[in-house]
């Protein structure tokens, strides 16, 4: 089918594309960004006056919690709640339950996903057997069932031998290896940066050198090696410090971060509130200033959700005992221009960490408008204020510290391939 | 590229979590739980210790009973395995005419999988009316304070490294019996500082009485991250802390600690931060020696200074059933208010 979308404000992160105009959708893709190309003849014409037309999201970390959680959530809830958010790629982690070890796994996970709304779904396979650390896991045989890189998601890995030969053998294959910066026994039993909140609340800490001793291993592994390592959910400044200093020796290593890091801090984990409980923690204000600079620069060059969804019951009980996570997925986009409203960075610049940031760190063709490019993209008035509320959110999780948050601007319609696959009521469009 | 357009002014950040006392004080400030001692105002900690002072005459008496509580059921919800603490919080609602029941959680639901908050419903349901709970978890208290039914109230009996207000509350009654005035005061708290809920609440309890100085004294492998920030000095020599002190409070050391790697034996602690009659010496010459009990004799302290003149220790255990009459009928008082 072909559409014609007129008098959008077209934002393209790509080359920085600002007009107002048109976007020719031709099929699942997209034919014309700007003008019209002679002889298009639209089956059906939208008019976009006062709204913005950017890509779709595309988010390195969500979990879709199935298969194996799915009294927390499932591939189709999720998927709708990213519609609803602006996503329209997510990347899963491997660890469901099984973890997602073998082409088995990714075929079902796909299976779902077709089932579900249309937002496109991609998967990390697993970097060790069962997610054990130990043995590798079949990698090749994972890429070839779908696989965009391969990860051990948050658990450890036995040594750093292990995580050597496996750098290695991914890097047979080109693939890039997604690593948790967490040294496991500096992490112990903590649930929070250590630091004056931890003490006040008296919370086992996790220190600032539990990432940056882990990063450190990591990033001498990569020299080493060669092999090409994404860091996922970094969490302190020192951290986002050595990513850059790495990038400008030529590794080659990218970092993304949780859009929750670049907002919240220690001071938002008291008096013991479950759903500031993530891991990495919400660490100090210097760390947030930092990742913020880091993400501005560019250093980090991916926002991500890094949702988890929770049923309320993992979220009931004393602190250290309530599952960490947020669930995010619909909170990414509304906190990421809220950089740009906070002078943080350019609105281009905002975008590209949501759209070519990381399409580039999994080499995604999407996440951009040009002429070929896929039909993924979102409509967004940017007049509209739209408080953060139980009554229309629709993630099954409702873990989320942003509820009562209130963002300039909301999501009108989720576009995927080309076809809508989520569109704003009307009674809300006021 | 225009970024103002999306500037919005009436988009505002939240104000912060809220503050511990919005969940243990009514309205109009009075006591509704007892969790933790951050917080509360010195009138109301005098207010607390005044109290206190009145029961203690009476438990002097040989009629040691008043009907404050009569009719009143409190239940003792321990999570933790605990003797003294338990017994004191039992006699003080004893000696105020409520009905006690004990109930030692580490040995039934707990086990079963039965979450924290269930138990809490299933005896909540019997119509009691006070919580003193124990748990080996921080914020344990706080929890079921936000989720305990109206009308209930929950005293913190100990939260992991958190809080245990009652303890910081019999030993500032305890000073302030044997020193009046806490403005002109050192006090070195030693040991343990990094897992001891009982040093987190009497550095709050200190600090809101305006104590002259406030110390902690132990090895760096024992202190929490950024301690100077709950208002103390940190020491890590022993004789350069207790140099003219007037409280010494030692801590527990548990067996533990040497398995993870905090300390490398008991004997190399006792060397460094034992208290000895010769280190004594270096406080002042009337100075107390306190313990919130059971003792380590030559781990932490030596025998003769934990039964020697300066030591207050078994007063402290006697001042822990006053104290905790006192908060038991303030908080009952509140929610009759």
């Amino acid at each position: 089918m072909s559409v014609l979308i007129e008098n959008a404000r077209i934002l393209d992160p790509v080359d920085g594309f600002d007009t107002i105009g048109s976007l020719c959708v031709q099929g699942s893709e997209i034919l014309a960004r700007g003008q019209i190309p002679e002889g298009f003849e639209p089956r059906r014409r939208i008019d976009a006056r006062g709204l913005w037309l950017m890509p779709g999201l595309i988010d390195l970390a969500a979990r879709l919690r199935e298969p194996g959680q799915e009294h927390k959530a499932t591939i189709a809830s999720e998927t709708l709640a990213a519609a609803r958010g602006g996503i329209t790629s997510v990347v899963v982690p491997p660890d469901t339950e099984p973890p997602i070890d073998s082409p088995a796994e990714v075929e079902l996970i796909n299976r779902r996903a077709r089932q579900a709304c249309g937002v496109r779904v991609y998967v990390l396979g697993a970097l060790t057997h069962q997610l054990e650390g130990q043995q590798l896991a079949e990698m090749a045989a994972l890429v070839q069932a779908g696989a965009r890189g391969v990860s051990n998601a948050s658990r450890p890995l036995a040594s750093l031998l292990v995580l050597r030969r496996a750098l290695e053998y991914a890097n047979t294959f080109g693939l890039t290896t997604v690593l948790a910066a967490q040294d496991p026994s500096l992490t112990g039993s903590g649930c929070m940066h250590e630091g004056a909140v931890s003490t006040r609340l008296g919370l086992a800490g996790i220190p600032e050198a539990a990432e940056t001793a882990a990063l450190g291993a990591i990033l001498a592994l990569v020299e080493q090696t060669g092999a090409r390592v994404h860091v996922a959910r970094l969490s302190t400044r020192r951290g986002a410090e050595m990513i850059a200093k790495a990038r400008a020796e030529g590794l080659p290593v990218s970092a993304d971060v949780a859009a929750h890091q670049l907002f919240l801090t220690e001071v938002d984990v008291a008096e013991y509130d479950p759903n500031g409980h993530v891991i990495p923690p919400l660490r100090g204000q210097r760390d947030r200033d930092g990742l913020r600079a880091a993400v501005a620069r560019g250093d980090i060059s991916a926002i991500c959700s890094d949702h988890q969804p929770h049923e309320p019951d993992s979220k009931l009980g004393p602190f250290a005992s309530t599952e960490p996570g947020i669930s995010a997925l619909e909170t990414l986009l509304p906190l990421t221009l809220r950089l740009v409203e906070d002078g943080l960075m350019g609105l281009h610049e905002a975008l590209a960490r949501v759209t070519t940031g990381p399409a580039d760190i999994l080499g995604f063709a999407q996440g951009r408008l040009t002429p070929g490019a896929r039909a993924d993209f979102v409509l967004w008035d940017p007049e509209a204020m739209h408080e953060v509320r139980h009554a229309d959110w629709l993630s099954a999780g409702h873990n989320s510290p942003f509820f009562d948050w209130t963002f300039a601007g909301q999501v009108r319609e989720t576009w995927v391939a080309g076809r809508p696959v989520w569109t704003l009521p009307t009674e809300d469009t006021a | 590229m225009n970024d103002s357009q999306i500037a919005h002014p009436g988009a505002r950040l939240p104000q912060p979590g809220p503050l511990p006392n919005r969940l243990q004080l009514t309205d109009d400030g009075q006591l509704r739980h007892m969790l933790t001692i951050e917080g509360l105002n010195r009138d109301l900690l005098n207010e607390i210790l005044d109290t206190a002072e009145s029961f203690a005459n009476m438990n002097e008496k040989a009629v040691k009973k008043v009907p404050l509580l009569r009719g009143k059921t409190i239940v003792n919800l321990f999570f933790e395995a605990s003797t003294r603490t338990r017994t004191t919080f039992e006699l003080a609602a004893k000696r105020l005419s409520a009905d006690v029941l004990n109930v030692n959680i580490s040995t039934s639901s707990a086990v079963k999988g039965e979450s924290l908050l269930d138990t809490l419903r299933n005896i909540e349901a019997m119509n009691v009316d006070m919580f003193v709970v124990r748990h080996e978890e921080s914020g344990a208290a706080h929890f079921i304070a936000r989720h305990v039914a109206p009308g209930i109230s929950v005293l913190n009996a100990g939260d992991g490294r958190h809080a245990h207000p009652t303890q910081a509350l019999l030993d500032m009654f305890t000073i302030r019996r044997h020193k009046g005035d806490f403005t002109k005061l050192k006090v070195a708290i030693v040991g343990d500082i990094l897992h001891s809920r009982v040093a987190r609440s009497q550095i709050h309890a200190l600090n809101i009485l305006q104590t002259g100085e406030v110390r902690v004294v132990a090895p760096c492998s024992l202190l929490p991250a950024d301690v100077d920030q709950l208002g103390v000095h940190v020491y890590n020599d022993l004789d350069a802390g207790l140099k003219d002190v007037d409280v010494i409070i030692m801590l527990r050391l548990q067996r533990e600690r040497m398995e993870h790697a905090h300390l490398p034996s008991e004997h190399e602690y006792y060397q460094l931060f034992g208290l000895t009659s010769r280190r004594l010496q270096l406080a002042h010459p009337t100075c107390l020696v306190m313990h919130p009990g059971p003792a380590n004799r030559g781990v932490e302290i030596e025998s003769a200074v934990a039964d020697g003149p300066h030591s207050v220790i078994l007063e402290q255990v006697t001042y822990g059933i006053s104290v905790r009459m006192a908060v038991m009928s303030m908080v009952m008082g509140a929610h009759q208010a």
